[in-house]
């Protein structure tokens, strides 16, 4: 699905892709029904989730009025309610929920929600990391020195030989999980600034420095969610070898 | 709007059930039992299904079928390890595994659309109309080709599936109808033959389905088997026989090893008896609950793990649980209970009957299908994670393990060679890397237009409905053109096949008919001989002997006629003795009646 990135948008505006109803041909003013003859009308392929929920696109997001949302447009799409209508309506009813379950899905957790405006506002998803971070090169190194002499030494040896190896992996495994929560903080600090940034896009007209300003943000959203993906696989290599 | 009923298809009992203005009802047969033992016997007589079935287990073990479950949607090799405990041949077929009974050959989906069968005809006696539409559960873990044999079952009974759903999940609505609980709520589901473990969420009438797990070949019938497979050992070195030669004791082991588990639910310690064949009389031994419960430790063990995946998989932890339900027979054992409670740390619900409140679920769903019930949702996950077989072997998934239902993954297909014309597509469903380590579900073969490599466009949708079923299609993006797609199911019947069986299911409806009217005859002049010949015995002395002897005379010929193949004659002797003995019930009444007075009267003395 080709999303078109929005140069901050003024208001979130509910668009549906089509004016008509698919049913009785009149103008579709109502959100998800008809009004002239109260037929489901099916989601537009390009709405994108926030717009499906009814949330503007912000980074924090408020999980109980999302939840809410959630199953209130579930009682209006769920085929379980479509099952004495037409043909045509159970369609949509199940294009409509399939839509309406990978949206929630994807906002519900912070990390998708954060991949996923990323892929909005930025054209492509996150890149995939295949050398270490920077910042994180040394411990990462170090670590994998450890891990080698622990995987040679394991089958073989004693487990009392062991204790001083193990101990020195799970110091690494420490401060490795040091650097993540140091990176969730960071990542809340991004998903604060570019809700700040949303606001004064609404208040202000977008001059340069907004603009500029976005392209930090969203740069540095990306770089940290494959450092933060980076991270993790190794902790969980690590886990896998200890354990 | 046609009425819709919920079925519960279980792995050793099926239960049928509706609803009743609010309350959901499972509708019982004439001898009271609501549970249908799962249990086929084709006999000379033709086809018989449940209680009286299940006398036919050790006479006629080749033929009788039961858990016939275990087999839905799978392969002979998928059973491989089990086949020793069953009697009845196995073979494969098309990728599903087909049952020898004498000449004829039966897929598992026939099998348990007799059981269906027998259950629409109970609810149709019951309430006085045709039942057509219905909701069937089946276990949560349950991957596409068991959901859609089971799906294949009630077209072949002539029922319309309108929803598979899953029993965990049925077992919540039927709770949380009654309790009217909020919160989290983990349904613990250990029967005859599955286990399932599923998380939910309950609020303001919305069930929400946060993860899932299970094992759809693990339940009471495992535990059994551990407990056969000491008597065996014992057995051999005792007497030096080889129990498992013979067909018929195998199968009186199997009823007794299952009776002794059950007794042990409730006492400590009891005694399993063995009749020996080639005159070696009768093997007896003591078991205790916890020699039992040393037996099948690994086995509940083995539940637990599960838990704790979906437990992760929901992102919570034990505690934030809070309420734990119990559904399935096998929850019924006090070790069971114990793993859960301390897995969780709290003591386990099991107000409702185990045994029923899935059934009642399914009328719930029901009810909410045909417009009913319109408060309560059941938003429920797919169990297993869907994909594709890519390059090298591995499996690329695309719709991930525990998403809400319905949804849907879109992938682009393309050409590697120049003028290629079609592209092969594998199915897959399953949690490893590789794509031979997960279940294959189906194959396809995409049309694509003879272009240079890498031209054609071809997006292909997988759809997950609400049931939980695997839809495919394809458009040419290009030409924006539809196409139909053949998928080829790895381990199911094909459309035709199920069309060939919808219509052998109608030519044997009226000889089976027949059968099944004679067989409920004799089983009622059995039962009001035995009530006759006691009413005797308690009243004899208060009747003339020429009404005894009418009596009499009227019971030989109720013997006669059940002999007899003419179902009529039978229904017409039952009646006779009901009037022969009218007078003798009447003389009876009216001494117990005397009786209980006088009773109460020496109770209520100071
Ligand atoms: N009191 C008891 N103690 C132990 N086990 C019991 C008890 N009562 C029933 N069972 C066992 O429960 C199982 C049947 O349970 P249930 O009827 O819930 O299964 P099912 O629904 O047919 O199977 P499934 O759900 O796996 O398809 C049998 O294995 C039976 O032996
Ligand atoms: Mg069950």
């Amino acid at each position: 699905m080709e999303q078109k990135p929005t140069v901050l948008p003024k208001r979130t505006e509910l668009h549906m892709a089509r004016s008509m109803c698919w049913h009785c041909q009149s103008e579709v003013t109502g959100e998800y029904f008809c009004e002239q003859c109260v037929k489901v009308q099916p989601l537009s392929k390009e709405l994108d989730y926030f717009t499906c929920l009814g949330l503007p696109r912000l980074l924090n997001i408020d999980l109980e009025a999302l939840e809410a949302k959630f199953y209130t447009l579930s009682r209006s799409f769920h085929p379980d309610f479509y099952h004495n209508k037409t043909d045509s309506e159970q369609a949509i009813s199940l294009g409509n929920s399939a839509l309406l379950n990978i949206a929630y899905r994807t906002l519900k957790d912070p990390i998708q929600r954060a991949e996923y405006l990323l892929k909005l506002e930025a054209g492509s998803a996150k890149d995939i990391r295949t050398s270490p971070p920077a910042d994180l090169f040394e411990e990462i190194l170090a670590l994998q020195e450890d891990l080698e002499e622990y995987r040679q030494a394991a089958p073989s040896q004693n487990q009392a030989a062991l204790e001083p190896l193990k101990a020195k992996l799970a110091s690494d495994r420490e401060q490795l999980e040091q650097r993540q929560r140091e990176m969730e903080l960071r990542l809340a600090d991004l998903f604060n600034a570019w809700d700040l940034l949303h606001a004064q896009a609404e208040s202000a007209p977008v001059d340069d420095r907004l603009r500029k300003e976005r392209e930090t943000i969203l740069k540095g959203l990306r770089e940290l969610l494959s450092n933060r993906t980076y991270l993790r696989n190794i902790i969980t290599d690590l886990v896998a070898v200890m354990a | 709007m046609a009425r819709i009923l919920g079925i519960d298809l279980g792995t050793t009992n099926s239960l049928i059930a509706y609803m009743d203005g609010k309350t959901p009802r499972v509708i019982a047969g004439k001898q009271g039992r609501a549970m249908v033992p799962s249990v086929v016997a084709m006999t000379d007589n033709g086809l018989i299904v449940g209680d009286p079935a299940k006398e036919h287990l050790v006479r006629n073990p080749e033929r009788t079928i039961y858990s016939v479950k275990r087999f839905m949607g799978k392969s002979l090799a998928d059973v491989s390890d089990e086949l020793k405990y069953f009697p009845y041949k196995l073979h494969e077929q098309g990728g599903v595994i087909r049952i020898q009974v004498g000449e004829k050959t039966y897929s598992p989906p026939q099998i348990s659309a007799m059981i269906l069968k027998e259950l629409k005809l109970r609810a149709e006696a019951h309430l006085g109309e045709d039942v057509r539409g219905v909701v069937i559960t089946v276990p949560a873990y349950f991957n596409d080709s068991q959901r859609q044999a089971t799906k294949d079952a009630g077209m072949i009974a002539g029922l319309d599936v309108l929803r598979i759903i899953n029993e965990p999940t049925a077992a919540s609505l039927a709770y949380g109808l009654q309790q009217k609980t909020q919160g989290t709520i983990a349904v613990y589901d250990l029967g005859g033959g599955t286990f399932d473990i599923s998380i939910l969420k309950l609020k303001q009438g919305i069930f929400e389905v946060l993860a899932t797990n299970g094992n759809t070949h693990l339940g009471g019938d495992d535990f059994d088997r551990t407990i056969i497979d000491l008597l065996l050992h014992e057995i051999r070195a005792e007497s030096g026989l080889d129990l498992s030669q013979y067909a018929d004791q195998m199968q009186a082991l199997r009823l007794e090893a299952e009776r002794v588990k059950i007794r042990l639910s409730d006492d400590v310690k009891t005694q399993a008896t063995i009749e020996l064949p080639e005159g070696k009389g009768t093997f007896r031994r003591e078991m205790t609950r916890e020699q039992l419960e040393a037996l099948v430790s690994d086995l509940i063990e083995r539940t637990l793990s599960p838990c704790r995946l979906a437990l992760k998989d929901a992102g919570l932890q034990p505690s934030q649980i809070d309420e734990v339900v119990l559904v399935g027979g096998s929850t019924r054992m006090p070790l069971v209970r114990q793993r859960v409670q301390d897995l969780f740390g709290k003591v386990p619900h099991c107000e409702l009957n185990p045994d029923e409140v899935v059934a009642l679920g399914a009328a719930v769903q029901a009810d909410i299908l045909s417009g009913g019930t319109q408060d309560m949702l059941l938003l429920d996950v797919t169990p297993l994670s869907l994909g594709i077989e890519t390059m090298g072997g591995v499996m690329s998934p695309l719709i991930r393990r525990n998403t809400t239902i319905p949804t849907s993954a879109k992938e682009m297909f393309t050409t590697y060679v120049d003028g290629q014309t079609s592209v092969d597509i594998h199915i897959l469903q399953g949690e490893r890397e590789l794509a031979k380590d997960n279940r294959s579900l189906a194959r396809f073969q995409l049309k694509v237009p003879p272009l240079p490599a890498g031209v054609p466009r071809v997006e292909v949708q997988f759809l997950i409905d609400a049931n939980g079923i695997l839809n495919v299609t394809a458009k040419d993006v290009r030409t924006n053109q539809t196409q139909s797609i053949e998928v080829k199911p790895s381990h199911g019947l094909t459309d035709d096949e199920v069309e060939r069986m919808i219509g052998e299911s109608f030519k044997f409806a009226a000889e089976d008919l027949k059968a099944r009217q004679l067989i409920e005859a004799r089983t009622e002049a059995e039962a009001i001989r035995k009530a006759t010949e006691k009413a005797l015995g308690l009243g004899g002395h208060l009747i003339g002997p020429e009404e005894t002897r009418a009596i009499r005379a009227s019971l030989e010929s109720l013997t006669a006629a059940s002999a007899g193949e003419d179902h009529r004659a039978v229904r017409a002797r039952i009646a006779d003795v009901e009037k022969t003995t009218h007078h003798l019930a009447e003389v009876l009444m009216d001494t117990s009646l005397k009786e209980a007075l006088q009773n109460k009267k020496l109770e209520e003395l100071p």
